[in-house]
């Protein structure tokens, strides 16, 4: 349903991202892994238009979106989390969430159906649906499942999914990993989970890409990345790195 | 207890006001607050979304001339020529704000770009001398008869206190509404992140541009409603700085987020207009700028939501004997 060709981000000079190519299948969940700074965030951007791309093309469904405005791009069917939560903080947890639904989808759709897809998409993270209930009473982890539900109002086709906060003990990860299933069950969905580290997520993944500095050096199945030899070398002496959990 | 029963009561208390036998003077005092009640609730229309324009003189001045001038040398009836004068307020809000919001001019750039448009439409009605009178002002011309409904001309100070007060709450209705819209909600998140609302699919530019429309067209009526009332504007008064910055400082005072605000601000600013022109006659010129400026300053930063906010603030807290702390950052 996606197509990635030869995408390229260079910021005066500096390559952030470097003639990537790949290619999602309806319905899959893909790994995006890669260190610090290796250019997911910078991928994920261009794909959802907040960054144009310097080269490549990006087709969804045959459609070449690349370089086409964040609205358009939401309107199209791609939605997407922020790494660190960006919540509208002037408007209520629900609030958020329906102005997402309301606006977020193409063609118009009445106030009490976004209502309706709000208190839905805020159920489907595990979020209260009170419409008193603050920004200001969520944590980190509240804020990343409100971005979630935020991007999942808008009834995307394809969730960008930008999680990597690192930081997460075991059990949260365990949870979202389970989240993800869940959404892409309840949903339908296709879905791009970005991760710093390939821990408990590569469970869930069907296929999984690792970047390093701008390129991507492995595609495959979760349980082949953490043989890979060049991966294994950019996380060497890494300690976010944790092969047993993808070998399950 | 409900808003509309006290609504009710509020309006229904304010409708008897001129039968009470009120004087002259008291009775122009309540139509001034009104009338200025409204053209900061204009503001404050858009002001809330932290779109803060130091450049809403120009609307009033549109509205004050333009239906004026029409009325003067033609004979347009005001309830053409004040529609004409907003349409020419939106289509300028439109000029300007477009690029604006397009190219995310915010903030601090977005405050001076409209201070520019409040001085250029200043200028501009006194470089018009020979239609505008320039800055001697112009007076509007009056029926023979002191009032006419057409020409939307009272005599009699009472009925003038009606239309004001229709024209006041019909100001607190937009205010309402825009307050439960969805308008609201997309402009509450672009002021808070336009990248983010862009992304859940929100028009950025749109929205903006909708609310400068609605407050530009508001303010129009208003400053129309002035020289009707006054039936003598100058530039001065309707238009450039000095107005601008007065109708910050009024919303400000009064207070940002809460509907009935900025009419609070009108009542603060005209009691403090009346107390300095009783105290210092009309000789100290540029005074009442100095205060409201240094006032504006006080409120900023000990008075942050206004008067109405910090009552408000005080009376949950009241009611709550033990409010929750406020939560961590
Ligand atoms: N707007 C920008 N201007 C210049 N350089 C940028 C910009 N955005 C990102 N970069 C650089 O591009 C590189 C890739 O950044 P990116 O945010 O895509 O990494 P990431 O893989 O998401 O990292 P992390 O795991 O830390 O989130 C980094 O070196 C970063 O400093
Ligand atoms: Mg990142």
């Amino acid at each position: 349903m996606l197509r990635v060709e030869n995408l390229t981000k260079r910021f005066s000079g500096f390559v952030a991202v470097n003639r990537i190519s790949f290619a999602l299948e309806q319905g899959e969940i893909l790994g995006l892994i890669g260190p610090n700074g290796s250019g997911k965030s910078t991928t994920f951007n261009m794909i959802a238009g907040l960054l144009k791309p310097s080269e490549g093309s990006i087709r969804l469904e045959g459609r070449e979106i690349g370089g086409l405005a964040p609205i358009e791009i939401c309107h199209s069917g791609i939605g997407r989390t922020f790494q660190i939560p960006r919540p509208f903080k002037q408007l209520t947890i629900l609030d958020n969430v329906v102005t997402a639904a309301f606006y977020g989808q193409r063609g118009s759709v009445s106030r009490a159906k976004a209502l309706d897809q709000a208190e839905e998409a805020l159920t489907l993270v595990g979020l209260p649906t009170d419409p008193q209930a603050e920004v200001a009473s969520l944590g980190a982890a509240g804020l990343k499942k409100l971005e979630l539900a935020r991007a999942i109002a808008t009834q995307p086709r394809l969730l960008l999914a930008d999680e990597s906060l690192g930081g997460l003990d075991e059990t949260e990860m365990n949870a979202a990993a389970d989240m993800l299933n869940h959404i892409r069950r309840e949903k339908n969905i296709t879905i791009i989970w970005v991760e710093h580290i390939m821990g408990v997520l590569m469970r869930v993944v069907d296929r999984a890409i690792v970047l390093d500095h701008g390129e991507k050096i492995f595609e495959g199945l979760p349980r082949e990345v953490a043989r890979d030899p060049r991966v294994i070398e950019i996380y060497l002496g890494s300690e976010k790195i944790t092969f047993d959990e993808a070998r399950s | 207890m409900d808003t509309r029963i006290w609504g009710g009561i509020g309006i229904a208390a304010l409708a008897v006001v001129p039968l009470l036998g009120l004087g002259n003077y008291h009775l122009h005092l309540l139509i001034t607050v009104l009338i200025w009640g409204f053209v900061y609730t204009s503001w404050s229309i858009m002001g809330r979304f932290g779109m803060v324009s130091l450049g809403h003189g120009a609307f009033l001045g549109v509205g004050a001339y333009v239906a004026t001038m029409l009325w003067n040398t033609m004979g347009l009836t005001p309830w053409v020529s004040i529609p004409v004068a907003m349409l020419v307020s939106m289509a300028m809000a439109l000029l300007v704000g477009y690029p604006c919001f397009r190219f995310r001019i915010v903030g601090h750039y977005f405050a001076l770009v409209t201070l520019a448009l409040g001085e250029v439409v200043r200028l501009t009605i006194v470089g018009l001398r020979d239609q505008t009178g320039g800055s001697l002002g112009m007076t509007v011309t009056g029926v023979p008869e002191g009032t006419s409904f057409l020409a939307l001309q009272f005599g009699d100070r009472a009925t003038f206190f009606y239309v004001a007060l229709l024209v006041w709450l019909g100001g607190l209705v937009i205010w309402r509404l825009v307050d439960r819209s969805m308008l609201r909600y997309a402009l509450e998140a672009s002021s808070e992140d336009e990248d983010a609302a862009a992304s859940v699919g929100v028009n950025v530019t749109r929205a903006k541009l909708m609310i400068l429309m609605i407050s530009a067209a508001m303010t129009t009526l208003g400053g129309a409603l002035y020289a009707q009332y006054q039936m003598y504007i100058n530039p001065e008064t309707v238009s450039g700085i000095a107005i601008s910055l007065q109708i910050v400082f009024a919303v400000i005072a009064g207070g940002l987020f809460t509907q009935l605000g900025p009419t609070v601000g009108a009542v603060f600013t005209l009691l403090l207009a009346e107390t300095l022109r009783v105290t210092f006659g009309h000789d100290i010129h540029g005074l009442d700028g100095t205060i409201y400026g240094l006032l504006l300053v006080l409120f900023i930063i000990y008075m942050p939501k206004g008067i109405t906010g910090s009552i408000m603030a005080g009376l949950s807290k009241r009611r709550r004997p033990n409010p929750a702390a406020a939560p961590a950052e």
